[in-house]
């Protein structure tokens, strides 16, 4: 007989558990492969002549960016507009909560709004949880503080995805700032919870010593080391402003001791770069690194773009009727 | 055929399906005027994914033949367009959509193999109108099944099939089923205007 549809085939697949978009630490292997399937679906949808559909017609997603970002609410706010989503945007310059509004106060005037979906970028670790217990509205983490940012951790495993067979016995490697940084994080999470195997490296004044148990990593301090049998290096942006605390010596010496170079490619012809944006060039990548055709750091912001569609997919609420 | 389905009646044989297309491919003639070599530029096929796609391939195929004419096909995947893609997929699958050719001012054949509640027919008229701005747009499927929902008419139709809800029409084609032909089967758990069932 012949073989089934594949039109639209009755989806037996996991739909998530989990209302909010809060923190990957919760989220189960299932629900993060789930996610991943339904971008690269999207993918799909950014590669046709005309990249919008009407799918979220009538809803609301509000985002609300209280530190300045760039690329994530240019990604978020592209993928509510791939999906036809009314959008509304509020940034800390141009808001009340620069005239003293609390978050609880923007809370309850979110719900007066009777927007179905926020996104919120916050310098405070658990604003998006403290939002969530206040309004219906789903809350999806643009980052919050050095605690999460589970959209980039997402978007970093689809791109890894696309260039390996398993994430079982992965060897990937966090190089960089790991105390301040809330994509380490939730990468962590993600790609232990996907079954690879994670190596810290950075000074030791930025690598947080309880991360070792804690989240069931391995550290070093010895770029080297962690470049040993490492499948994919992330190397994470340096703030610059961290160079006033005294937790390095120079931007020099840090490339000299944790930047990525040619050298190290040529040493490692199988390693793979990614990089969270924007690259100082020249401080955690040489330049050279960051045009390398084994850089995938474009990639990993074409998948943000259809993470954060399929995101919005399965998290916003669905209208009565529709 | 899903693994589950029982058959109850097997609508049309190969060469019916054939014999379908032909008569189809005279009626889409008869619009064109193919004595008018003019005439046929702003005709074109779109096929609506999975199946309607090689139906309109077969029915190019079938015109190019017997009067020389060559009608463009674009692919169409509405998935995303249906009003109730988020109740029913918990993932959607997308497939190619690519019209090689503007809409706008073209007398679209639109080609699917089954229609049932006119749910995908609509979500079809919808994707298509944000392409641009068809002169027409006509409706051809092998199966009418009944049972319509919004008030979608076939213009071209294979055969007129009246169904029971739980049951479901297959239509198979060779390029991806191995087989060609229509089946009447009943479905283990009947869903209305599931598209995978009704119009595999």
């Amino acid at each position: 007989m012949p073989h089934s549809s594949t039109t639209l085939a009755a989806d037996e697949s996991t739909p998530l558990q989990h209302r909010h978009l809060l923190d990957l630490s919760t989220y189960s292997r299932e629900e993060i492969v789930h996610i991943l399937d339904t971008a690269e679906e999207f993918r799909a949808v950014l590669e046709r002549p005309i990249r919008q559909v009407p799918t979220l017609q009538g809803t609301t997603v509000a985002s609300l960016f209280f530190e300045p970002s760039t690329r994530t609410k240019l990604s978020f706010g592209l993928a509510a507009g791939r999906l036809s989503a009314e959008t509304v945007s509020l940034s800390k310059s141009g808001s009340s909560v620069k005239k003293g509004e609390t978050l609880k106060d923007t809370a309850r005037n979110v719900e007066a709004m009777k927007v179905d979906v926020v996104v919120l970028r916050h310098s405070s670790p658990g604003a998006p949880h403290f939002l969530s217990r206040r309004t219906d509205s789903v809350i999806l983490n643009a980052g919050d503080g050095a605690h999460a940012h589970p959209t980039q951790a997402l978007l970093d495993v689809l791109t890894m995805r696309e260039h390996i067979d398993t994430f079982e016995g992965l060897n990937v490697s966090i190089i960089g700032d790991i105390t301040h940084s809330r994509v380490a994080r939730s990468n962590i999470n993600a790609l232990t919870t996907l079954g690879a195997n994670v190596t810290l490296c950075g000074p030791a004044t930025m690598l947080p010593a309880e991360m070792e148990q804690a989240m069931d990593v391995r550290t070093t301090t010895d770029l080297d080391a962690a470049l040993d049998n490492c499948d994919i290096a992330m190397a994470l942006r340096i703030q610059m402003e961290r160079q006033d605390e005294g937790l390095f010596p120079s931007i020099r010496e840090y490339h000299m001791q944790f930047g990525i170079t040619p050298e190290h490619l040529e040493q490692h012809p199988d390693l793979l770069i990614m990089h969270p944006g924007p690259v100082n060039r020249g401080v955690e990548l040489s330049n050279e690194v960051v045009d390398h055709d084994r850089a995938i750091i474009l990639s990993q912001v074409t998948n943000g773009v259809a993470l954060r569609m399929a995101v919005l997919y399965l998290l916003a609420p669905q209208r009565e009727g529709a | 055929m899903q693994t589950d389905d029982r058959i109850k009646a097997q609508l049309m044989s190969a060469r019916d399906l054939e014999r379908t297309l032909d008569r189809m491919a005279q009626q889409i003639l008869e619009l064109v005027d193919p004595d008018d070599p003019e005439a046929a530029a702003p005709f074109a096929f779109v096929g609506m994914q999975t199946r309607g796609v090689f139906l309109a391939r077969r029915l190019q195929q079938r015109i190019k033949a017997q009067e020389d004419v060559d009608l463009p096909v674009g692919t169409l995947d509405v998935t995303m367009y249906r009003d109730d893609v988020r109740m029913r997929l918990a993932q959607p699958h997308m497939q190619e959509t690519r019209i090689p050719f503007s809409v706008t001012d073209r007398h679209i054949v639109l080609v699917d193999d089954v229609v049932f509640t006119g749910r995908t027919g609509r979500a079809a008229l919808d994707a298509l109108m944000d392409l641009g701005r068809p002169a027409s747009v006509r409706f051809l499927a092998i199966i009418d099944r009944g049972h319509r929902e919004l008030p979608i008419a076939t213009d071209i139709v294979g055969r007129e099939v009246p169904t029971l809800p739980n049951e479901e029409v297959r239509v198979r084609v060779g390029e991806i089923d191995e087989v060609d032909g229509v089946w009447l089967v009943e479905a283990p758990s009947p869903d209305t205007d599931d598209p995978s069932r009704s119009a595999p």
